[in-house]
């Protein structure tokens, strides 16, 4: 079975909430819409105080570069335009909305009924793309890039095939895996519009065989479309790193930075923001919505909600019986990757995969020993990296032999930290170091 | 709630941990012990018991009083192990003092002069030998034949590299008749220092490391290789040289492959970088143990290498990703 060929390691994998169906979270109170939703400029508010929204109301535009705009998930009036709390733990720029009703915009299509390829032979590869823009639509996986500019290759490269990442190699999340087992038809139409959109006749779905359900139905699904491959992946972290990803499918590494996917010829797409394209192109619905996954241990039930982007944290946990006495963190995302929250108050967003709570005991790290050189961390590493050797090198400031040393290639998957014996927190000290790099980098950059 | 934890990813961990490391190389080393438990019997239960708990006092005693520090470390099992490899080095009838010298070689200078665990670049374990070699050659080299129980006054004989060493030197393949069967030699019905003699049981611990991930295969399958590959050239080309499967059976090879040259402190980092040490860690064991003073020139072979590890890391990295793009 294939898989990337570099490193990795293989976490418990605590798939509890994947016997549960995708439904629907209550409607909260109030809504908080962040304007950071996404990598690059964030976007500017255009809605103010007293205004009323409907669910799909543009209220953020565009920021100027690379940007995407904002959607209300609800329907109620603006209570204040004002830095909010986000998962970043800072206070950000934030449209908060005081929810009345659910009332869509018109213009959505909220029926049920599968639109096929064929049923629109009026589609050009440019409009999908305009509205795929105009969607706000960014990567769900949870790296939340631009999706329009992605479907927009830069001068000089050709995309041969499009991945879509259904990996969802993050221990605890099964979102992605619900959403194949309950729409895998709009899944298939949304691969074929970027398939469309970037012009290219080779479309892979890459699954690990943890979901044999997911692999089996897809396949099923995919068997009269030409040109689409479900490919099965042996169960490895961090399979779903977009670099990783292509290796295992395609057996192409991507050179260092800053080359890009594009580069061997791929554009991935994570699973969830297949069927977001296919609900904007075939549904003319904008991304105000997604499915997160919201687990643990000591969860009474945990569930795959289908959220309302705005939804505050707590509403959610509500939602699957509570919090926990034990709890002792909160993260947003899975556990390799994820954020620890400051607090429930932050609010769902288009990258919000999952909501994790872990009981007291998980929460806390062990006291870091000495490195006993053991270079498991080495092996573990799914770049080529020496962690022991950057965090060491970031601990003493060496920026620029971090540099020889490659240190912008760390995707920061955690794999180094996960594998170390002597719990050290390598990638604590490999992040200080590759942030500084990056700096030093750009301002170099600049200067020329 | 109570307060919640914030800190950064990843929030899950394997569950690896240094002691799980070191008990994982000890109870790696219980075959070899348990077969030199029967063929050296008394003698070697009061070596290795010498050797442990000198090496787990001298630890203790240094952080304690020398570097007043407030930790615990002698429970991580590393000074054990040290002991163990030590006492493992040693013959049978070794008096109890030149152990004791050999564990605070070990351990004090090996070790805690540098930090501690992780710090040294050197294996503690063949320092505190080849300390004790070149300071006590005579009890060092004095080994007891196998099969006896005692302690004291055990009868000595000529070990197979002893043997391998005097046939070269008279230029006599005859000589080597003298040399127990490759069978005796794997199972460990032979003359040497009390934790080197049993092969198999050495390659028993070796398999068990593997499974469990303890260690990879770079380092002990390039010796074993590279000494096999060179002895059996010349063996071809001079029969004075021992028969490669014996070469390979005899000494502290197995025991330096699979447990000296690997310790994780001393060895280097990356795959690459730890075939190409242990190759050259074959190649100067072949050279010394053929042309060399010494009989045996594994722990110097190693030791050497250890030098040379840190040159290795700087120059040998792991292949990049995206290194080989097609």
């Amino acid at each position: 079975m294939k898989t990337f060929r570099l490193g990795g390691v293989h976490p418990a994998e605590n798939k509890i909430s994947a016997g549960s169906p995708i439904r629907e979270a209550a409607l909260p109170k109030q809504a908080i819409i962040s304007m950071f939703q996404h990598i690059g400029a964030p976007a500017v508010p255009v809605v103010k105080r007293g205004d009323t929204v409907k669910v799909g109301t543009m209220v953020g535009e565009p920021g100027k570069g690379l940007s995407v705009p904002v959607f209300s998930g609800v329907s109620g009036k603006v209570n204040k335009v004002d830095a909010m709390l986000d998962s970043s733990g800072l206070k950000r720029m934030a449209v908060v909305i005081d929810v009345e009703g659910d009332e869509w915009e018109e213009s959505i299509d909220r029926t049920p009924d599968l639109v096929r390829l064929g049923d629109r032979p009026d589609l050009t590869p440019a409009d999908i793309v305009a509205k795929v823009r105009e969607a706000g639509i960014v990567g769900m996986g949870g790296a939340t890039f631009p999706t329009g500019v992605k479907l927009s290759p830069p001068p000089g490269t050709k995309a041969t095939c499009v991945i879509v990442n259904a990996v969802e190699c993050e221990p605890y999340l099964t979102a992605d895996h619900r959403l194949m087992l309950e729409k895998p038809d709009q899944i298939l139409v949304g691969l074929q519009l970027i398939m469309k959109a970037v012009g290219v006749d080779k479309g892979y779905i890459g699954i690990e065989n943890n979901k044999p359900d997911a692999i089996r139905l897809m396949q099923e699904k995919a068997a009269g479309i030409q040109g689409i491959e479900v490919v099965p992946l042996k169960v490895k972290y961090p399979q779903g790193g977009e670099k990783q990803l292509i290796d295992a499918v395609i057996g192409r590494q991507v050179p260092a930075p800053p080359a890009l996917p594009i580069h061997v010829g791929a554009i991935v797409q994570n699973v969830g923001t297949v069927y977001a394209i296919y609900e904007a192109v075939m549904k003319n619905k904008p991304l105000f919505e997604r499915i997160i996954t919201v687990t643990g241990k000591s969860v009474s039930n945990p569930s795959n909600l289908l959220a309302r982007i705005g939804t505050p944290m707590q509403q959610l946990i509500d939602e699957v019986g509570g919090l926990p006495a034990d709890t002792g963190k909160i993260i947003g995302g899975g556990p390799m990757m994820g954020k620890a929250l400051l607090s429930l108050e932050i609010p769902v967003t288009k990258g919000s995969s999952g909501l994790l709570i872990m009981n007291d005991k998980e929460s806390r790290r062990a006291t870091p020993q000495p490195c006993i050189r053991c270079a498991k961390c080495v092996a573990a590493c799914p770049m080529g990296l020496e962690p022991y050797l950057l965090a060491k090198l970031s601990k003493a400031a060496e920026w620029e032999q971090c540099l020889q040393n490659d240190i912008p290639s760390c995707i920061e998957c955690g794999s180094c930290a996960f594998t170390c014996p002597s719990h050290r927190p390598l990638l604590d000290n490999i992040r200080v170091g590759k942030t500084t790099v990056m700096g030093i980098l750009r301002a170099r950059a600049a200067k020329k | 709630m109570s307060k919640l934890t914030i800190s950064l990813s990843p929030h899950v961990h394997s569950g690896d941990s240094v002691s799980r490391n070191m008990y994982g190389v000890i109870l790696a080393l219980i075959p070899a012990l348990i077969a030199s438990l029967w063929f050296f019997g008394l003698g070697s239960a009061i070596v290795l018991a010498t050797s442990v708990v000198a090496c787990v006092f001298f630890e203790w005693a240094i952080t304690r009083f020398i570097l007043r520090r407030d930790t615990l470390t002698i429970t991580d099992g590393s000074a054990i192990l040290t002991g163990l490899l030590l006492g493992f080095n040693l013959p049978s009838n070794l008096p109890l003092w030149i152990i004791i010298i050999g564990a605070l070689v070990a351990i004090g200078i090996g070790k805690m002069t540098f930090g501690g665990l992780g710090q040294n670049p050197f294996n503690p374990a063949l320092a505190g030998r080849i300390f004790l070699l070149i300071s006590f050659p005579v009890q060092m080299t004095s080994w007891p034949v196998s099969g006896q129980m005692g302690y004291i006054d055990a009868e000595t004989a000529a070990t197979p590299l002893a043997i391998m060493k005097n046939a070269i030197k008279e230029g006599n393949s005859e000589l080597l008749d003298k040399l127990p069967s490759s069978i005796d030699m794997l199972i460990g019905q032979t003359g040497g220092s009390l934790g080197e003699i049993s092969a198999l049981a050495l390659l028993l611990g070796g398999c068990y490391m593997l499974w469990k991930r303890i260690i990879t295969w770079h380092i002990p399958v390039s010796i074993i290789l590279t000494v096999f590959i060179l002895a059996g050239i010349m063996h071809l080309s001079n029969p004075v040289y021992a028969d490669p499967f014996q070469v390979i059976l005899s000494g502290g090879l197995m025991l330096g492959a699979i447990f000296m040259a690997t310790d994780y402190v001393t060895s280097p980092m990356t795959g690459r970088g730890q075939i190409i040490y242990g190759i050259s860690i074959g190649v100067l064991t072949v050279l010394i143990r053929a042309f060399g003073a010494y009989p045996e020139g594994m722990s110097f072979a190693i030791f050497i290498m250890n030098g040379f590890t840190p040159l290795i890391n700087h120059y040998v990295k792991p292949r990049r990703f995206g290194e080989t793009a097609k």
